[in-house]
């Protein structure tokens, strides 16, 4: 038995050498990457794929998001590929067979003021019409379900009411991360980690391979999965993105037993908590204003975020924060994602995920293999293009639901 | 009384002052100068918590931060979950019990106060111990400004915790010698019981300061319990000490198993026998002293296992002197006990395997010694990078920082001198940036010590399971996670290879200590395994905080009312007093309605609409954001952020201005008004103001620094009142003789400054709500005489005064959009029926560019319009999504719209709302559906503007 209750299996991959050539080389071995190497051999039979992971497997912002996972985003392109991510979570510890502490404890976005409200109904009724479980509760129906959320009317920012997603949740990321990975290395795809990405041999329009720390590969077609460096990666195919690329933080507090049986976002009061299944509280909050790969925040960002916690949950005040630490997002002008394709033949581009990609990981490896194998997009990554603004086709989920993660 | 393992007279304890505390329901007694776990140790108790995973008995480990295993529950004066036994100080009537893995949190709100304090330095030194007080000596000596932190509540470090004597005086007494020095320069700040938590770029440093902890239930309530000090220091000098590394082997958990040191510290600091018959496991010299002294003190050490097959000879003698046996090449292969150890095993050990004959030893205690490992947490935090050293098995720094030093222990220097000359010439800037004389302080005279002989590296010891067959022991990496060899080794067999990835397989490194104790062993234990070199393996990083803060520190004084500071204005007592309802509008409280005594909200709503559209009504608009724009270019600046000409209006003009992102969707809007030549003042929404303010700042600072202006936020400058309704005109005529109110000489549109009840006041005649309107300003504190006076002379016709509902009703009847509830960033002025208000001739302005982007020239982009619900008492819901069905078809239902606002009106009689639908203006006359929780409701959609569309009213 470990702490976390969970039996890891005894084998979860080879450490290969990068052969000299592959079918797909993927550019990053976070969740994003792995989860396309495993549904290329899995949907598409497409099984000489390697993952190049310039670190150790999933450690950038895979091992330091907050786990939340919802679908109940406002707009029609947005729901459409968060439930399709949902929906394959429901099946993905039986499909990877690992414990994936996937746990639909739901996910209350709390509306502190009438505009809250206002977009948090709008949302609720956006969702059901597009099949997304979401329900809007009163005050007293937050505090049913999470009775440490503080709805009295007199504190500064009352409680209003909230969305409601009962299917939505959190898992334990690395375990998600490693079960891709085994499966993609059952599938014989190589994992090589410490490889580094630092050219694209393109040649006539095509890519035709990258130049590595380990080395030049050859690659009939390479799939960028990089997430926050992915501005630099499509620099070296001379693309320009709209990419900036922000440090977020999070934390993490001592073991508790439990008191919080949900997970709560508030816009207003800027936080984002849930206790995680060993019993510590995981929380995060905006992005750093300042951009960079430095993977460090500064310190009044985590202050600010634990005034605003305070000022939800009262009770956390001697809760302890044991370790905080910052990942890499890459945000977008309108806060959605680009999937698909680029204007190098072969080149295919998946960023933009920015603060809340974790949730999309089986979704978007399903639809980003199945762009890479057919050249050509999945109906649920179609809307998601790169040339979307510049025909001004944007999926804007800043002012829409102004929710992030 | 003196409790059984107290030594009277012994320690830096006041054993003459008693205080009774309670742990797991037992009453103690200890002293002022005790820590939780030193208290408990006098009183022989030893197991103090339970093992998360395997619910096995845990004792303490430790004296200090490092603890790995003495987790404690505090239940009162107030619950606190988790700390460490060896980091609380002791206070009369301290209730706690030793929980198993989980803390527990109050149900209350914690009544302490926290706090924050700046404060910046030449020389910030982190650690009193010889290193930092010489370092700290050197810069105050040198005159500079600066600050030493120190963890404990007296200064000394790890002199506290051992007899050694520098200068011929006690350790502690001379480092309270240099400490008084200190206080006494005025530039120098001393910093006690004050952790430095972490560094973050440009030498900022954290440090928490627990300032009223110690004293229990007499902490004074004025006073701040903890308070966070953000440090800006030229220099760094990190002078933190280091920690005793654990042994890994069978059964290593026992209560009774501490670090060498930690029992030193007990017996000197606190004079506490930590237990009567020890062993002592070692793989270096440090762990003789413990040895030598306990025996002094009077313990019996029945054998120090040495794991080297040579041990130091000078301690060797020692030892001999006190009759203590030395085990020189064997090792701990297992232990036995339950509450508290009884016996050690020892074997023979050589090429790291067990060799030869198993022998039991009984002991209650058993001291362990793995090496040391510098504490170069904060050096980590600020990017320097560590190396390892094979001889110590410890990862070091690795030369100084641009503006950070390491010294002493923390450096890699193993003895006092060593750590004294290290933290001497500390203070001195690096080479770059020296000045002539080298800063420094003499070094003071320590005692000689025997020669080191080098350690051993010793991850972890062999199971004799492995070779004697038999059930195989837990070899404990991270207590407090309860993991273990096992675990590590089953992570390197499942291809893990990086230590990150063994620390989230193993979660070791993961609870309190951060891998103080675990971190380089799981290192060591992963290299052995595949026969890697630890040194390309590295530890797994370091992240603050250094030690655990509470959430509540950190919050500090921003809670409460002063988490989010409330926004009043001038008018604000006279609303409360007139039963305003408020609601929050960005920072500032508005007055949303002002229902009489048994009036619902709607029907005072109704009745101040109706006052405002057949008499007067007044409201406060003061929160209206306002930027005054100053300078030769500012037209030229509002010509490029708002979308249609500004610089062409005159001085006493006013004009309706929108604001776009650079993708064309509408930002904000507002009125303009033109000053002087070189001045305008806008206005912005209520709760854009800031986000306005920066906007403009950004263009103005990044893209057009060569534009001549200036902005400056004058929002509260001006208390504002728009007075509403057809006899505003009357009532500002009473207030205001000497204004021509009559509609030729002050017309819609422009504005005058003029005297109103006395006061000067520039009234602006614009209007939100499609009557005749002025909208009066007058300086902030002239605004409640203002208010007064308007009432009074409104009072023969029925003056009302309004709130945000009835403004909003108001101006929605004449479809007037509000940026933020009818537009949510993908809404451009033309879906909002403003085309009118771009410019065609402007050459440029923000959003201009998207305006021909295929995307907005699209027929089916969501539009404005007004929707009459067929069933005209149905007040939509705000939010509500329209279908093109009566009957709801399957998911995913194509949605064409929803409601912005949504409202009853008494000018129509009947409710309406505004929507946002696909090719809107198109459908006007057509029905749509709105599906909402009890059934489908049928909705007509119009033109936005239901009252007065040709603006005869508010012309007239
Ligand atoms: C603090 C924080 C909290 C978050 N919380 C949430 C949340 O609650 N819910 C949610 O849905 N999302 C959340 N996110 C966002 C989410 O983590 C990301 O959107 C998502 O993980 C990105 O996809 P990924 O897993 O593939 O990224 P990553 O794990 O970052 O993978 C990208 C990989 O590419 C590698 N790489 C980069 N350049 C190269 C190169 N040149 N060669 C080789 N490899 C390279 C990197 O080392 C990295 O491993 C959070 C993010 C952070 C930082």
């Amino acid at each position: 038995m470990t702490l976390a209750d969970v039996e890891h299996p005894d084998f979860l991959w080879r450490n290969p050498d990068p052969a000299s050539g592959y079918d797909v080389v993927v550019v990053g071995g976070g969740g994003h990457g792995l989860a396309t190497a495993y549904y290329l051999a899995r949907n598409h039979g497409i099984r000489r794929v390697a993952v190049l992971e310039k670190g150790w497997l999933a450690g950038g912002n895979m091992a330091r998001n907050t786990t939340i996972i919802r679908s109940n985003y406002l707009w029609d392109e947005s729901a459409a590929i968060y439930e399709h991510a949902l929906k394959l979570w429901e099946g993905l510890e039986q499909d990877l067979g690992y414990p994936l502490l996937f746990s639909q404890r739901g996910v209350l976005n709390l509306a502190h003021t009438l505009q809250d409200v206002r977009e948090s109904r709008r949302r609720v009724y956006a969702n059901r019409l597009n099949g997304v479980d979401a329900e809007w509760l009163e005050p007293e129906q937050v505090a049913e379900v999470c009775p440490i959320v503080d709805i009295s009317p007199d504190v500064r920012h009352p409680v209003l009411g909230a969305t409601y997603q009962p299917r939505a949740g959190i898992a334990k990321h690395d375990y998600v991360a490693w079960g891709f990975a085994r499966r993609a290395d059952e599938y014989g795809i190589d994992l090589i980690q410490d490889c580094e990405v630092t050219g694209l041999d393109i040649r006539a329009g095509r890519v035709v391979g990258v130049n590595t720390t380990r080395g030049r590969i050859a690659a009939g077609k390479v799939a960028l999965a990089a997430a926050g460096h992915t501005s630099v990666l499509a620099a070296m195919a001379g693309l320009r993105l709209p990419l900036q690329s922000h440090p977020l933080q999070a934390l993490v507090s001592d073991l508790l037993e439990p008191v919080h049986p949900t997970v709560v976002m508030s816009n207003a009061v800027h936080v984002y908590v849930s206790q995680a299944h060993k019993g510590e509280l995981v929380m995060g909050a905006g992005i750093d204003s300042q951009n960079g790969y430095g993977q460090r925040g500064s310190f009044h960002i985590i202050e600010r975020q634990m005034a605003a916690a305070l000022e939800l949950f009262p009770v956390f005040a001697r809760a302890h924060l044991l370790r905080s630490w910052a990942g890499i997002v890459d945000t977008t002008p309108d806060a959605s994602p680009i999937v698909g394709l680029t204007p190098v033949a072969g080149l295919y581009l998946n960023c933009g995920w920015g603060t809340g990609g974790f949730k999309a990981t089986p979704g978007v490896g399903w639809c980003f293999a199945h762009t890479v194998a057919n050249d050509e997009p999945h109906p649920y990554n179609a809307p998601f293009t790169l040339d979307r603004f510049t025909t001004g086709a944007l999926v804007d989920e800043h002012g829409a639901a102004a929710v992030a993660h | 009384m003196t409790a059984p393992f107290r030594l009277p007279g012994r320690g830096l304890v006041d054993q003459g002052t008693d205080l009774e505390f309670s742990f797991d329901g037992r009453r103690y007694t200890g002293h002022p100068g005790d820590t939780l776990a030193s208290a408990l140790l006098a009183n022989g108790v030893h197991r103090v918590a339970t093992g998360i995973a395997y619910r096995r008995p845990r004792g303490i480990m430790s004296a200090g931060v490092e603890e790995p295993s003495a987790l404690v529950q505090i239940e009162e004066p107030f619950p606190e979950p988790m700390l460490q036994a060896t980091t609380v100080e002791l206070y009369a009537g301290l209730v706690a019990r030793g929980p198993a893995g989980r803390g527990r949190l109050a149900t209350a709100a914690d009544p302490a106060r926290y706090d924050a304090v700046h404060a910046h330095c030449d020389l910030l030194v982190v650690g009193a111990g010889p290193a930092g007080l010489l370092a700290a000596l050197a810069g105050a000596r040198d005159g500079q400004r600066v600050v030493l932190v120190d963890d404990q509540p007296r200064p000394g470090g790890s002199l506290l915790g051992t007899a050694e004597r520098v200068d011929g005086l006690p350790g502690p007494e001379w480092a309270a010698g240099v400490v008084a020095e200190l206080a006494a320069l005025p530039d120098v700040r001393v910093l006690s019981r004050t952790t430095a938590f972490g560094h973050y770029d440009d030498d900022f440093v954290l440090a928490l300061e627990r300032r009223t902890d110690h004293l229990g239930f007499d902490a004074p309530a004025g006073t701040s319990r903890q308070r966070v000090w953000r440090l800006r220091a030229r220099r760094t000098v990190v002078a933190t000490g280091a920690h005793e590394r654990p042994l890994v082997f069978p059964d290593n958990d026992r209560p009774g198993i501490m670090l060498a040191g930690a029992a030193r510290t007990y017996l000197h600091r606190y004079g506490v026998l930590t237990g009567r018959q020890a062993v002592v496991f070692t793989t270096d010299d440090s762990a003789y002293a413990a040895a030598t002294d306990l025996v002094d003190a009077g313990v019996t050490v029945a054998a120090v296992v040495d794991a080297r097959t040579t041990v130091p000879e000078a301690w060797a003698e020692q030892c001999a002197r006190r009759g203590i046996e030395i085990r020189a090449g064997e090792v701990v292969t297992g232990t036995s006990g339950s509450e508290r150890i009884t016996r050690a095993h020892t074997a023979p050990y050589a090429g790291g395997r067990l060799h030869g004959p198993r022998r039991g030893v009984d002991c209650d205690l058993l001291l362990v010694s793995g090496g040391w490992n510098p504490v170069a947490h904060l050096y980590s935090h600020a990017r320097g990078a560590l190396h390892y050293d094979p001889a110590r098995g410890a990862f070091l720094p690795t030369g100084d920082l641009p503006n950070l030093r390491v010294a002493g222990a923390a450096n890699g220097r193993a003895t006092l001198a060593d750590c004294l000359a290290d933290g001497a010439q500390a203070a001195d800037a690096p080479a770059s940036t020296r000045a002539s004389i080298p800063v420094s302080a003499p070094v003071p005279a320590t005692e000689p010590v025997p020669d080191q002989t080098p350690g051993l590296v010793l991850w972890s010891v062999p199971d004799p399971a492995e070779t004697d067959g038999g059930e195989p022991r837990p070899r404990f990496v991270d207590l407090q996670r309860d993991a273990t060899v096992a675990d590590v080794l089953r992570a390197t067999g499942a291809g893990l290879r990086s230590v990150e990835h063994v620390k989230r397989y193993t979660t070791i490194g993961t609870a309190h200590d951060q891998g103080r104790t675990s971190g380089v062993i799981a290192s060591g234990i992963v290299a052995d395994a595949l026969g890697a070199d630890i040194a390309t393996l590295g530890t797994t990083t370091f992240r603050p905080p250094y030690t655990p803060v509470a959430f509540a520190a950190l919050a500090g004084r921003d809670r409460g009312a002063l988490f989010d500071p409330v926004r009043v204005t001038p008018l604000h007592a006279w609303h409360t007093a007139h039963g305003a309802e408020f609601e929050n509008v960005g920072q500032w409280k508005r007055p949303r309605c002002y229902p009489r005594p048994g009036e619902s909200m709607d029907r005072a709503v109704l009745r101040e609409c109706r006052a405002a559209r057949e008499g007067v009504a007044l409201m406060d608009g003061s929160t209206l954001g306002k930027v005054s724009v100053q300078g030769p270019d500012a037209g030229e600046l509002l010509d490029r952020l708002y979308t249609n000409l500004i610089s062409t209006l005159k001085p006493g003009a006013a004009r309706y201005g929108v604001m776009c992102g650079v993708d064309g969707m509408v930002l904000d809007d507002g009125t303009v008004i033109r000053v002087a030549e070189e001045e305008f003042l806008l206005t912005t929404t209520t709760g854009n103001a800031a986000k306005i303010l920066d906007w403009m700042e950004e263009w103005l600072q990044t893209e057009w620094p060569h534009l001549r202006v200036t902005l400056t936020s004058v929002t509260d400058h001006w208390v504002t009142v728009p007075l509403v309704g057809p006899d505003s005109r009357a009532v500002l005529a009473a207030v205001a003789p000497d204004l021509d109110v009559a509609n030729a000489a002050f017309p819609f549109m422009t504005w005058r400054d003029a005297t109103v009840a006395g006061i000067p006041a520039r009234i602006c005649r614009i209007s939100f709500s499609g009557e005749l309107a002025y909208e009066v300003n007058v300086r902030g504190w002239e605004g409640p005489r203002l208010w007064e006076a308007l009432i009074a002379a409104g009072e023969p016709y029925g003056i009302t005064p309004y709130g945000t509902e009835t403004m909003h009703v108001l101006r929605a009847e004449k479809g007037y959009p509000i940026i933020g509830q009818d537009t949510d960033g993908t809404v451009t002025p033309q879906d909002l029926g403003l085309g009118w208000a771009v410019s065609r001739k402007k050459p440029d302005f923000i959003g201009k560019r998207s305006f021909t982007r295929a995307e907005n020239l699209r027929p089916d982009r969501k539009q404005l319009v007004g929707l009459l619900p067929e069933d005209p008492s149905l007040r939509l819901p705000e939010g509500a999504q329209l279908i093109a069905t009566a009957a709801v078809p399957a998911p995913p239902v194509p949605m064409l719209g929803h409601v912005t606002s949504s409202y009853r009106s008494a000018a129509l009689g009947r409710t309406f709302a505004l929507a946002l639908v696909k090719a809107g203006r198109e459908r006007i006359g057509d029905t749509l559906y709105a599906p909402l929780e009890e059934g489908v409701h049928p909705v007509r959609i119009t033109d936005p503007v239901l009252y007065d569309k040709e603006g005869t009213r508010r012309d007239g």
